[in-house]
């Protein structure tokens, strides 16, 4: 069963269609000033760095690093009693320097998630069809 | 700004549990509480001419007014956000109205109640809310829940600065030892690091104890020129400075979790500390008692780093050295008990514990207090804060 599946809704619109579309292609793309190259996620219409409006979505490798994390284990509401305990980590990618990703971490032990965790994109596919970046542990690097 | 206006009324309904108040019509709470700090003040409905809130309050004067006694209305806004993050902004621009001379009397107020279908422990994840295209980064991931937002940021400092649990236990414990003693806080039975310890899990590495109460209840303070405070009934409380908003690059940060590191192990506090420090003219050791929002314990330890009481990291020694508890601290935190354990009124109880405080009529008295620092819930941009004086 997918994780979490009572929230994969997603409601896009015209400055995040770019990021969710690319993962129905399984892309991760993420949104790139294309005046000072600094990244932004979640997309938006103007960079913070440099105030400009224009923006490319490079493909990216998908390896990232575990900046952050928790491991949820009070179900915020109801329906999700069956899902905790499970992690969230807010994610450094590889080639996204500045721009950080909120996921999670599949097939790990909750004791086993922790800060500097390398970690390599896994495309997770809901039943109503929703393509999300989510990802599973490096144990080693190629 | 600097002391040309005044908290002169402070004023609250009964404090109930989560719900408890559902069924109480919010008019008549604020009303409830608008005569408590009438009756605190001086004055009557008659006085007050403009209405000040904040966390997208859905009672407005075309409401009140009328239901309250007020003649005319000559000021109203409301500072953006939900949550916490409003409650000194709107002080702030109820001192603005007066010193402008829009108004004479500003009220400030906000009334709450969270039944089972509006807790706001659910934020994100209740089926009311829908997807929305910023919410979509982090709600299909079981991002929902203010706990959860937080305990990311507090991880990262544990990770940089070896910050720990028994950190966030000084915090819960010292302030129930304030509340043990405040006969209308709604926790009061002892609780010992050990209990802190041993609680159920919420948002690792949050436990059941580093997280405030969801409670019902309503509250009014009244502001006007620091000229007509000073023939009122009370010793006035002057507000000192007032900050309202934070460095942009912190914007969404806490839904988003995309601020820079230096803010992301921080409660975003930084920058109106030092506007705040900046207007008053004083500096961190001038403040004598300090009522900081603590929606969790762990931001508390931040916001203490946040308004340079320690430098940034130093935040878990500092309150392991018994500095934030009262009477003995070198800086007593939240002294009547705080969200944690008082009751969670979105902040307004902070701003009447400082004026109390001030007056030199508080349960946990800090001797001879002269200057209180008031913060706003952390949270997304914006936030506020407040220094006020005797």
């Amino acid at each position: 069963m997918t994780m979490l599946a009572d929230l994969a809704s997603i409601a896009p619109d015209a400055t995040t269609a770019p990021f969710w579309d690319a993962c129905r292609r399984r892309e991760l793309r993420l949104q790139r000033c294309s005046d000072c190259g600094a990244f932004r996620q979640p997309p938006s219409p103007g960079c913070p760095h440099c105030g400009s409006a224009r923006g490319d979505w490079p493909l990216l490798s998908g390896r990232g690093t575990v900046f952050s994390f928790t491991i949820v284990h009070h179900a915020a509401v109801p329906p999700l009693a069956a899902d905790v305990p499970y992690n969230v980590v807010v994610i450094e990618l590889d080639d996204a320097p500045g721009a950080r990703l909120i996921s999670n971490v599949l097939d790990v032990a909750p004791d086993d998630v922790s800060v500097g965790m390398r970690v390599d994109l896994a495309w997770d596919e809901t039943p109503d069809g929703v393509v999300l970046p989510r990802f599973r542990r490096v144990t080693a690097e190629r | 700004m600097k002391d040309r206006a005044c908290i002169v009324g402070v004023g609250a309904t009964r404090y109930g549990k989560r719900g408890e108040l559902f069924d109480e019509n919010p008019v008549a709470q604020i009303r409830e509480a608008l005569d408590a700090a009438l009756d605190d003040a001086g004055l009557t409905r008659r006085d007050v001419d403009g209405f000040a809130t904040y966390s997208v309050e859905k009672l407005d004067p075309s409401v009140l007014a009328p239901a309250l006694g007020i003649p005319a209305v000559n000021y109203s806004s409301m500072v953006h956000g939900g949550g916490g993050g409003g409650t000194c902004g709107a002080v702030a621009n109820a001192a603005a109205a007066v010193i402008a001379g829009q108004a004479d009397v500003v009220m400030v107020y906000k009334f709450i109640t969270q039944p089972p279908h509006a807790r706001f422990g659910a934020a994100y994840g209740s089926a009311q809310v829908a997807a929305d295209p910023l919410s979509d980064f982090h709600r299909p991931f079981g991002l929902i829940s203010p706990a959860q937002f937080f305990s990311l940021l507090f991880r990262r400092h544990m990770h940089r600065y070896g910050t720990t649990p028994l950190h966030l236990a000084e915090v819960a414990v010292s302030t129930r030892r304030n509340a043990m003693r405040n006969p209308k806080a709604l926790k009061r039975e002892p609780l010992t690091v050990e209990q802190h310890q041993a609680a159920r899990m919420i948002a690792d590495p949050f436990r059941l104890f580093d997280c405030c109460q969801e409670t019902d209840g309503g509250a009014v303070l009244l502001v006007t020129s620091a000229e007509r405070a000073r023939d009122l009934k009370q010793k006035p409380v002057y507000v000192m400075a007032a900050a309202m908003g934070g460095d942009s690059l912190w914007g969404q940060g806490l839904t988003s979790q995309n601020q820079p590191e230096d803010l992301y192990v921080s409660a975003g506090h930084a920058h109106m500390a030092k506007r705040l420090y900046a207007q008053a003219g004083i500096t961190p050791d001038d403040v004598d008692v300090a009522l900081l929002y603590d929606h969790f314990t762990g931001m508390v330890i931040l916001q203490l780093e946040d308004y340079g009481f320690c430098k940034r990291g130093e935040g878990g020694d500092l309150v392991a050295s018994g500095a934030i508890r009262w009477p003995d601290g070198r800086l007593p935190v939240n002294t009547h008990g705080g969200n944690l354990s008082e009751v969670y009124l979105l902040g307004l109880t902070h701003a009447i514990e400082a004026v109390r405080q001030l007056r030199g009529e508080a349960v946990n008295q800090v001797p001879d207090a002269e200057i209180a620092l008031v913060t706003a819930g952390p949270s997304n941009l914006p936030s506020s804060s407040m220094l006020l004086r005797r």
